[in-house]
């Protein structure tokens, strides 16, 4: 990755920091952004000011430079001015980690009109904001560029209980399959990442817990009987690394891609 | 520090192409490689295949790279000789990590106009082949207890009908099914098993003069803009070495929970609508 930009929402924590990290390792500079605030919809802790810090702090370790911004991908200003400011310093922007999201549970029927919006806003819109706001760049670049979009296996199965989830998930598939009919005359390809459960906070929680059984030992077991190989998440690494092939020229030429890491969970039949 | 630094690589169809590309890619990341080739001609493929010759080639290639390889003759339609060459190999090398069952040859015609030479030749190396040489390796990763790596060579004809090549695409195909069931058998051991799915690669397999003639063409440059219509980006063909960056990928512990994917390298052709 060197001698490229990588400009990744969701950045404070997670698979964001992980992807921060492990590009910048291969020699990436990072414009990291993250909501760093909570959404009230959300059972879980979200990404916080403390942790976009730690995140620059580590990158910078690396010896790697960085620009990290607060910005809500629900909003398209506070994103521009993030990639503004990342352009600013950097020059360029070579990839998107369209990264950022939440999770909330609940029976598709019972969900609330809040839990279904912010979902949408943050999980679909969030994501095409995010694409918005650096598409115009990458393409008056002229020298391609790389988008991956953090979808899910929710967004080639449908799990019971994450309904609006799985929608948004399934539905940036679609929208990274539009535009990879509309930017691949560029050489700019887009791809998304389709992690089964990712050893994060989003699912180190009660609320999570809840949903998946009732203890972290019940969801643990859950999982692992659902993945193929017996483990009950993989860590972000695992999707840091293919998110580093995407972003990569190794994989100059692959576009539309739903680039499964989930531990056989997709095509395992049966369960035990 | 290599990315397959101590692993032993199996390759079928490494005399050339996509194979020997593979076996260099690999080799230089730190495997050692076993190469295996029928070198012999299909009647029914209307290209000439790889030779002995290719294979020695493949063999110097390896070994420039400091790294070692055992290379042997054998044909994947034939299961007995084909263990007998992984054997060999593994004796030799003293262990197995990770196996690209790449060995396969493309011909053309209508589906119901095939002869029962071509339907036959077809399914027996594209398909049979495959399970041959997954049955001539998985007891050995499933003995060593220490996981292991299967990647199949299919093509975006695996996963969408190809117009005039209906038993290269039902083989193609059905690897992407063999490699689903696998999945929910071997996943215990920690074995993965995945396809990479190419687009046309610019290899002798395509560039012939019976690929030209079935696409009214007679030159390279007119093949290529016949295919560059297939893809969104603009582009004819994909190169090998783009083929074996994904194998790379699959074969490295970088993707040590990724089973089951079909991992295609197509510049868009799934995709593109219009």
């Amino acid at each position: 990755m060197d001698g490229k930009v990588a400009l990744i929402t969701g950045a404070a924590r997670g698979q964001g920091r992980s992807h921060a990290l492990r590009l910048a390792e291969e020699g990436a500079d990072i414009i990291a952004v993250d909501i760093c605030d909570h959404i009230d919809t959300v059972p879980m802790t979200m990404g916080t000011a403390d942790d976009l810090a730690e995140t620059v702090k580590q990158v910078e370790n690396l010896d790697r430079r960085i620009v990290a911004r607060r910005a809500d991908v629900r909003d398209s200003a506070q994103l521009q001015a993030a990639v503004d400011e990342g352009l600013t310093e950097f020059g360029h922007i070579d990839v998107l980690c369209a990264n950022a999201g939440i999770a909330s549970m609940g029976l598709t029927w019972e969900i609330t009109e809040e839990q279904w919006q912010d979902m949408m806003d943050v999980n679909l819109t969030g994501v095409w904001r995010s694409i918005k706001a650096v598409l115009p760049t990458m393409i008056e670049q002229g020298t391609g560029g790389s988008i991956v979009i953090t979808s899910s296996m929710a967004g080639v199965m449908g799990l019971g209980g994450i309904g609006h989830y799985t929608a948004a998930k399934h539905a940036v598939i679609g929208l990274m399959r539009s535009l990879v009919n509309e930017v691949s005359v560029h050489r700019i390809r887009v791809n998304t990442v389709n992690p089964t459960t990712v050893n994060t906070p989003m699912i180190q929680n009660d609320a999570f817990y809840q949903y998946a059984g009732g203890s972290a030992e019940q969801m643990a077991a859950l999982f692992q009987s659902l993945n193929a190989i017996p483990v009950p998440w993989v860590e972000t690494i695992d999707i840091s690394n293919a998110v580093l092939y995407l972003a990569s020229d190794e994989s100059r030429y692959v576009t539309g891609l739903t680039l499964w890491v989930d531990a056989g969970l997709g095509t395992k039949v049966g369960t035990g | 520090m290599g990315r397959m630094d101590g692993k032993v690589v199996l390759i079928t169809g490494a005399a050339r192409g996509q194979g020997r590309s593979h076996a260099l890619r690999l080799a230089g990341e730190g495997a050692d490689i076993i190469a295996i080739d029928a070198c012999t001609d299909v009647a029914s493929a209307p290209y000439a295949l790889a030779t002995e010759d290719d294979l020695a080639e493949t063999v110097k290639q390896v070994e420039n790279l400091d790294r070692r390889i055992v290379a042997r003759r054998a044909d994947v339609r034939d299961h007995a000789g084909l263990k007998a060459a992984v054997d060999e190999g593994v004796s030799e090398l003293g262990h197995l990590d990770v196996v690209c069952a790449n060995a396969g040859i493309l011909s053309f015609g209508p589906a119901w106009e095939l002869t029962d030479e071509q339907w036959q030749d077809m399914i027996d190396i594209n398909l049979t082949g495959v399970w041959h040489t997954l049955k001539a390796t998985i007891p050995t990763l499933i003995e060593q207890g220490t996981g292991g790596s299967i990647i199949i060579t299919s093509s975006v004809a695996g996963l969408k009908g190809f117009g005039y090549v209906g038993a290269y695409s039902a083989a193609k195909h059905g690897v992407v099914g063999l490699m689903r069931t696998l999945v929910n058998e071997v996943s215990v051991f920690n074995i993965r098993v995945n396809c990479v799915n190419p687009t046309t690669v610019d290899t002798d397999m395509i560039q012939n003069e019976a690929a030209y003639g079935y696409f009214q063409v007679d030159n390279r440059e007119d093949f290529g803009a016949v295919f560059q219509t297939f893809h969104t980006m603009p582009i004819s063909w994909i190169e090998k070495r783009d083929v074996s960056n994904a194998v790379l990928y699959l074969a490295s512990d970088d993707s040590r929970y990724v089973t089951g994917l079909t991992l295609y390298v197509d510049a868009g052709f799934l995709n593109k609508v219009g």
